[in-house]
């Protein structure tokens, strides 16, 4: 029997039921056997995988509010309404891969996610199933870890070229400055080609990466656009990146389609750190795309969404993160253009996947000088710490507690990155967890006396980012998390009405009255201050067993039973 | 970086952003404060500086193009180009509307110029930037929001 036979067999018991101990071991595999290719072209696309090795856990998010015409449609789906939409059975691999339903049991039962030696072997297994494809990375590849952070992401980037990645674009890279993102693709990048079209000098408006990339994939001429970040220099610190310039650049990208087309190519893929809800806007608006593979949102999204626009139609995917995700794009494409896909979002299952021996042994590598003081174990949480969610999650609020307690302010406020990996209740949170939710080049605590006006003002500018109902105006991070002050939010009002009834130990927050404020990673060119996993790890130590924390999110009004919320979050 | 452009560029450095152009002989500037219409320059509010203009009666026109970002870099100098593509374009005016001097400049054009003007402005908030184009004597108008964020939180 051959291993594709033994999978096939495996499928077929598995639909016909096995126990679930079973099942959780051999219910992955099934998902690996693809069918027999659709076309002659594919393209594999990871993304936003914020430099995660090791196998995590990740749990997805309970609260993804989309606004106005975006409500309820994906991404906007989370627990049973998302499993609903796209037909997936609760209580399987796949439902515990896309949701966050009965997170912690799943978690135990199906083990932890990603890993890059568990992700090569999917790799290998695809390419095998699907000679010359393309193998494609969305960006937020080089920060996330501990391990990245200390190396300057040269670890991402041998990993990524032995894995055999063809093309990148990028946003977190960018954080460690333009120098050492020009350096790295002058010295260790390899074979894999960085593409940015939106990227320019500030002061003449020259490109500063090349845009696309044209090859011919199984006798198929496809160009792959490159889009970073387009507000990289606003979402993080401007001075990394002061003579470069970014934005959308819909005009630009619309003429690289059509040079691209002009070169013969049969289809135009856009790499897109964009973000889901900037994507779908932009494929309505810009012609000639027939796929965009997205990232930055770390939306995992199981079926492509179709959007019209004035000459046809463009395919928009997001991809999940945190090495979570391999998504697999079949195209049949002729000379007169792509005429039909199949699309696959397959979760990485550890478990379900044998180590690759030679990026385990590189992993290793890179990991040896600072192995052991990345296994301190700081403290036990007794409950699930996350971060995913509109609003605020469990991890998030350790770092809040730790903030307060350490440096003894009124309000601590937590950005709303949305990387940043899981631990399971009863288990140790070790210094490579804090790390796995801090590690940045710009870290530092700060304290600082705002006003309630500009605490308002604030936090309205924030929300604005992530709730302006037109989706070029969003960021793509979550809400900033709060700890001390209770608010009440409403995501469907204007600008400056979404916040309200602020307060803080009951007490109203008074406009003209200062509060004293913690908070990390400021964006200003100088900051200075002890690193926030100092901070966070000195609480830990001191708490020793870490009590599953009191959640604060805001009140929310305005969004009803909205298939973004799950029921009880 | 080519290094040419660079030294011609330089060289006319104290002109700004519309040296360039106008070192060209392309257009005519007028920058803030000149004699002409210095009323409007000196308004604190938009609807008094389009008054000031002349333009109260403008018409909204799809053939005026604002490229400026949808959420600015820099507050500090926000890059903002008119492209008009009336004809007999003669002047462009640029006003963001909620800054204290909102209109920002006014470029007049030869006839037979290319309806094109850029400029970098400072804007301390978000704003509807507005575009107004006088061609064959009449006014036409456009406008594009900029948001002017805090940053943070990616």
């Amino acid at each position: 029997m051959t291993r594709r036979e033994f999978l096939e067999v495996l499928a077929a018991a598995l639909a016909a039921g096995l126990p679930l101990a079973t099942r959780a071991a051999s219910e992955p595999q099934a998902l690996y056997v693809l069918p027999k290719r659709r076309g002659q072209v594919t393209l594999l696309h990871f993304t936003d995988c914020h430099a995660q090795l090791l196998p995590v856990y990740f749990r997805e998010p309970d609260v993804n509010i989309g606004v106005k015409e975006a409500r309820g449609k994906p991404p906007h789906l989370v627990g049973e309404a998302l499993l609903r939409h796209f037909g997936i059975s609760p209580g399987t691999a796949l439902a515990h891969a896309y949701s966050h339903l009965d997170f912690v049991e799943a978690a135990r039962r199906y083990g932890k996610v990603g890993g890059f030696a568990h992700f090569a072997t999917l790799v290998k297994q695809v390419r095998a199933q699907r000679p010359g494809a393309l193998l494609l990375d969305g960006g937020d590849t080089w920060q996330g870890s501990a391990t990245a952070l200390w190396t300057q992401g040269a670890d991402m980037r041998a990993a990524c070229r032995a894995l055999g990645v063809d093309m990148m674009t990028a946003h977190w890279e960018f954080t460690y400055g333009a120098a050492r993102v020009k350096q790295a693709l002058a010295e260790d990048l390899g074979s894999i080609e960085f593409l940015a079209q939106n990227v320019r000098s500030a002061d003449f408006d020259d490109p500063v990466f090349k845009a696309y990339s044209l090859r011919e994939l199984n006798g198929v001429p496809v160009a792959i656009i490159g889009q970073a970040f387009p507000y990289t220099p606003i979402a993080n610190p401007r001075h990394f990146v002061a003579e470069w310039t970014f934005g959308i650049q819909e005009e630009r990208l619309q003429k690289t389609v059509a040079e691209a087309r002009a070169k013969g190519a049969w289809a135009v893929i856009l790499l897109s750190h964009n973000g889901m809800d900037v994507d779908l806007k932009l494929a309505s608006r810009v012609t000639g795309i027939d796929a965009i593979l997205g990232g930055h949102t770390h939306d995992a999204v199981p079926r492509p969404v179709v959007v019209k626009n004035a000459s046809g139609t463009t395919l928009v995917t997001n991809a999940g993160s945190n090495g979570k995700f391999l998504a697999v794009l079949d195209l049949e494409v002729t000379r007169a253009g792509v005429s039909g896909y199949d699309y696959r979002l397959l979760p990485v299952f550890a478990n379900a996947l044998p180590a690759d021996a030679d990026m385990e042994a590189l992993i290793r590598k890179y990991r040896a000088p600072y192995a052991a003081k990345l296994g301190e174990k700081l403290a036990v949480s007794e409950g699930l710490l996350y971060r995913r969610g509109n609003f605020n999650g469990t991890l998030d609020q350790v770092i809040l507690d730790a903030l307060l307690a350490v440096k003894g302010a009124e309000i601590a406020f937590s950005p709303g990155f949305r990387w940043g990996t899981s631990v399971l209740p009863g288990t140790p949170i070790t210094t490579e967890d804090v790390m796995n939710a801090t590690a940045i080049t710009y870290p530092y605590v700060t304290v600082n006396e705002l006003s309630g006006e500009s605490i308002k003002a604030l936090l309205e500018d924030i929300c604005d980012n992530l709730f302006n109902p037109d989706p070029y105006y969003q960021q793509g991070g979550d809400m900033v998390r709060i700890g001390g002050m209770r608010y009440a939010c409403d995501p469907t009002a204007a600008m400056g009405k979404r916040i309200g009834n602020m307060t803080l130990k009951g007490q109203p927050i008074e406009a003209g009255k200062r509060y004293k404020i913690v908070s990390w990673a400021p964006v200003a060119e100088g900051a200075s201050g002890e690193p926030v996993w100092e901070v966070v790890s000195t609480y830990l130590r001191n708490s020793k067993t870490i009590r599953p924390p009191a959640l604060n999110r805001p009140a929310l009004s305005g969004v009803g039973a909205d298939p973004g919320i799950a029921p009880g979050a | 970086m080519k290094r040419s452009r660079r030294r011609f560029l330089e060289a006319s450095a104290g002109t700004a952003a519309w040296g360039a152009a106008a070192a060209l002989g392309l257009i005519a500037v007028m920058p803030a404060g000149a004699a002409r219409n210095a009323a409007g320059f000196d308004s604190k509010a938009a609807a008094e500086a389009v008054k000031h203009l002349g333009a109260t009666d403008a018409l909204e026109s799809k053939d005026i193009i604002i490229t400026a970002p949808d959420i600015a870099e820099n507050g500090a100098v926000v890059p903002i180009a008119v492209t008009s593509k009336l004809p007999n374009t003669q002047s462009i005016s640029i006003i963001a509307e909620k800054n204290p001097f909102p209109l920002a400049a006014t470029f007049d054009f030869g006839s037979g110029a290319e309806g094109y003007a850029s400029v970098r402005l400072k804007m301390g908030q978000t704003s509807n930037v507005r575009a107004i184009v006088k061609a064959d004597g009449k006014f036409y108008t456009a406008v594009k929001e900029v948001k002017v964020t805090v940053g943070g939180c990616g």
